[in-house]
């Protein structure tokens, strides 16, 4: 596994897209089959081509061999030749004999070895040394033994210009008269002209071979283009579809499989469009109902609250029996209208997408006036760390603002009077919110339910500020609005820690909270998340944007 | 003397606690139950402020507020169960002042009345000018070169904390603080809004404005821009 490391920067990028690539594995694999299979029948055209241009070449080459043999020794027994230089004058004839009938010149005659010496016999002679060199033990053997006229053997030739090529040497016996005694009679026949032929062969056969390999290429890319393009149209509207344009559908193609296939998609898309009008239409009822009833209370509560005031514009003396129903009738008004608030709020966001009227908010400065407005009320010194967090973040500065006054009521309403510490902190992805209070803490299994609706800690504890027990409930999705999330620490006498992180920019999808969720003068137990609370992703909420200014 | 009220609400009995809170407070209300019978009554009584419901039967809120802004210049303050719809920048388009939400606080009331019938603060004499305007503050005039422009008293104290200081920008907050009275952040609709009414009244172009210019991301001014 080593080389694929070490060749990595260069392979690297050429496996991805392997990996990623249909059509490049389906033309790399084309490619080398057809790569295989035009060289295997290449070469066999090209061996049973030259197999037998070779062979008839030797059959020829045979023939004349045996018509010049014939010719050499009927010359032989016509002649009258009994001395020596009648001998040679014959031998010099057998070699113009031999090349007048024979297409070939090179020629080599030597005496046979099994005989006795004579005086008159001719020398041996040969056109050329190469064939004296060439001839093999096995073959002058099976000439001096053998019975058949005729005998061969492959060699290699090498012509004037010394290129080397392919020929045979067919050898035959000849008798010179007057008891000289036998020769072998050698004639090489070169092959040159055959191996031209089959390189020409050859070559045609690559130049084919190389053009037949480009149109398959062409013709495959074009025909994976055919195939891929509905693949392509599918992938375009499903993309579209998961974008949120829910009228996107997969144009039909003309294939059976792949027009059940986009049938299919389009139903499927049909049904969503269908299921989201009718989710549409639902929320815009439920905004339609919530918005009756909000008119229709608050209409007779306006009246209740300006009773009411009424009454208690009426009470002279505040220790008369009438002052504190009075002053219990105000309170419980201003409970109700701030319940019915609440209600209306959690009712919207229940209903489907919110409107989010963002502008460009400086959260420091947003919770340094939380902090202000609330510390009147607050019996705990209440501290703000701005480690960072200017820039400034589009956000609904009305949304966010009621998280964190929220956060911070919280705190006062459970931090028993000890000191509360608001953090705030930013990093590329995200900037953070911190409350933390050193009050009474929670129980692990209370703290999962704090952001549930009407949810109390402690029914019995007596409320301060007061609250809907909506409040959380409602922090949470004006955070999930944002792309962000409102998360608890807590344990049982150690306090309470509130982090709410928002993400820059509506791409960040995943992101890490520059504030720690577990604070540091805590020692973690096995209870606990991660210190920073580890990678957060993006709630999903669906939201319509509607910028100030 | 006191300022007389013209409260109009179908819902009676809400009515008639508006009107004990005014008269609580040293109002004189006359009352009004749909929009027909709203017009006539301010036709007969010419009160110094109108509180308007917009849910109205018959002539609608909004149809109301047109009618008498057409007339008047009288300060009208909205009642509005739903401050989430257009319905509260529809009414304050068709001229309403200012709008309360319904169930609003009685004393956030009576302050948001008597901001709208406070006195402007007058220096004797004073006379302004921005671009090709005149502005008579002591007369309550404002003119266009020989051309009397009819303001309301909102829109008329508007253009003149404006002139007052040419070229300051004065932020949404401020103005709503100086103009409307309130002490802590409101909605920016409103001076949004009557700017645009008061520009369409003293622009030559409301679309290209020279008087009263908005300065991006912060606010307006009185002048044009440097730029």
């Amino acid at each position: 596994m080593r080389w694929i490391k070490t060749t990595l920067p260069v392979l690297g990028p050429l496996r991805r897209a392997w990996g990623n690539s249909i059509r490049l594995r389906t033309m790399t694999i084309t490619g080398i089959i057809a790569i295989t299979m035009v060289t295997i029948m290449g070469a066999l055209v090209l061996d049973r081509i030259s197999s037998d241009l070779y062979s008839s070449r030797r059959d020829q080459a045979l023939q004349d061999s045996a018509r010049a043999t014939l010719a050499v020794q009927s010359q032989m027994d016509t002649s009258d030749a009994t001395d020596t230089s009648g001998l040679n004058a014959l031998a010099g004839s057998v070699r113009s004999t031999v090349q007048g009938t024979s297409a070939s010149q090179l020629i080599y005659v030597r005496r046979q070895a099994n005989q006795l010496p004579s005086n008159i016999a001719p020398d041996d002679f040969s056109t050329s040394q190469q064939l004296v060199d060439a001839v093999s033990t096995d073959l002058s053997e099976a000439l001096l033994e053998g019975n058949a006229p005729q005998y061969w053997q492959a060699v290699r030739l090498v012509d004037d210009e010394g290129n080397s090529s392919p020929g045979i040497l067919v050898a035959s016996t000849i008798v010179f008269p007057a008891g000289a005694g036998s020769y072998d009679l050698y004639i090489g026949y070169s092959f040159a002209d055959v191996t031209k032929s089959i390189e020409f062969i050859t070559r045609a056969l690559i130049v084919m071979a190389v053009l037949l390999l480009l149109l398959l290429a062409v013709l495959v890319w074009a025909i994976s283009s055919l195939v891929f393009r509905p693949i392509r149209a599918a992938a375009s509207a499903s993309h579209r579809l998961a974008a949120g344009e829910t009228d996107a559908r997969i144009p039909m193609q003309g294939d059976r499989h792949f027009d059940e296939l986009s049938s299919n998609f389009n139903h499927m898309a049909d049904t969503l469009q269908t299921r989201i009008n009718e989710l549409d239409q639902l929320s815009t009822m439920q905004q339609r109902f919530v918005s009756d009833v909000s008119h229709e209370l608050r209409t007779p509560l306006t009246t209740i609250r300006l009773a009411a005031e009424v009454l208690r514009g009426q009470i002279i003396d505040e220790n008369s029996t009438q002052a504190r129903p009075v002053q219990v009738l105000n309170d419980q008004v201003d409970r109700f209208e701030s319940l019915l608030a609440d209600l209306l709020e959690i009712s919207r966001y229940d209903a489907g997408p919110v409107t989010l009227e963002t502008e460009s908010t400086n959260l420091v400065l947003l919770t340094e006036e939380v902090v202000e407005r609330l510390r009147p009320l607050s019996q705990s010194l209440i501290e703000l760390r701005p480690l960072g967090g200017y820039s400034p973040i589009e956000v609904d500065a009305r949304r966010i603002r009621r998280i964190v006054s929220n956060l911070v009521g919280n705190a006062i309403e459970h931090g028993e009077g000890k000191p509360i510490v608001v953090t705030i902190d930013s990093n590329a992805a995200a900037i953070a919110i911190g409350v933390r209070d050193w009050g009474v803490g929670m129980k692990p299994e209370d703290t999962q339910h704090v952001f549930d609706r009407f949810w109390r800690a402690d029914p019995s504890r007596k409320r301060t500020l007061g609250g809907t027990g909506l409040g959380l409930a409602i922090a949470r999705e004006d955070a999930a609005v944002h792309g962000g999330l409102l998360e608890v620490w807590s344990r049982l006498g150690e306090g309470t820690n509130f982090r709410l992180t928002l993400p820059r920019g509506d791409e960040t999808a995943v992101f890490v909270s520059p504030v720690p969720l577990v604070p540091d003068d805590v020692v973690p137990d096995e209870g606990d998340p991660d210190v920073t609370g580890g990678w957060l992703r993006r709630p999903g909420r669906r939201v319509r944007r509607e910028r100030n200014r | 003397m006191s300022a007389r009220i013209l409260v109009v609400d179908d819902d009676r009995a809400l009515s008639e606690m508006l009107g004990m809170v005014l008269q609580g407070d040293g109002f004189d209300t006359v009352f009004a139950a749909d929009g027909q019978a709203a017009i006539e009554r301010f036709r007969e009584s010419r009160p110094d402020l109108v509180l308007l419901d917009l849910m109205l039967p018959g002539i609608d809120g909004i149809e109301v507020c047109t009618r008498i802004r057409a007339e008047s210049g009288v300060p009208i303050i909205m009642l509005t169960a739903r401050s989430d719809t257009g319905d509260v920048v529809r009414g304050l388009e068709a001229g309403a002042d200012d709008y309360v939400v319904k169930p609003f606080n009685p004393v956030e009331l009576i302050a948001r009345v008597r901001a709208r019938l406070r006195e402007p603060q007058q220096e004797s004499g004073e006379k302004l000018r921005i671009g090709d305007v005149d502005i008579d503050v002591t007369g309550h005039e404002v003119r266009r070169g020989d051309q009397v422009v009819s303001l309301t008293p909102l829109e008329f104290d508007l253009l003149v904390i404006l002139a007052r200081k040419p070229q300051q920008v004065f932020t949404r907050e401020v103005l709503l603080e100086k103009v409307w009275g309130y002490q802590y952040k409101a909605d920016t609709r409103l001076v949004n809004v009557h700017v645009q009414r008061l520009r369409a009244k003293i622009e030559r172009d409301p679309d290209r404005p020279t008087i009263v210019t908005t300065v991006r991301g912060v606010g307006y001014r009185a002048g044009a821009t440097a730029e």
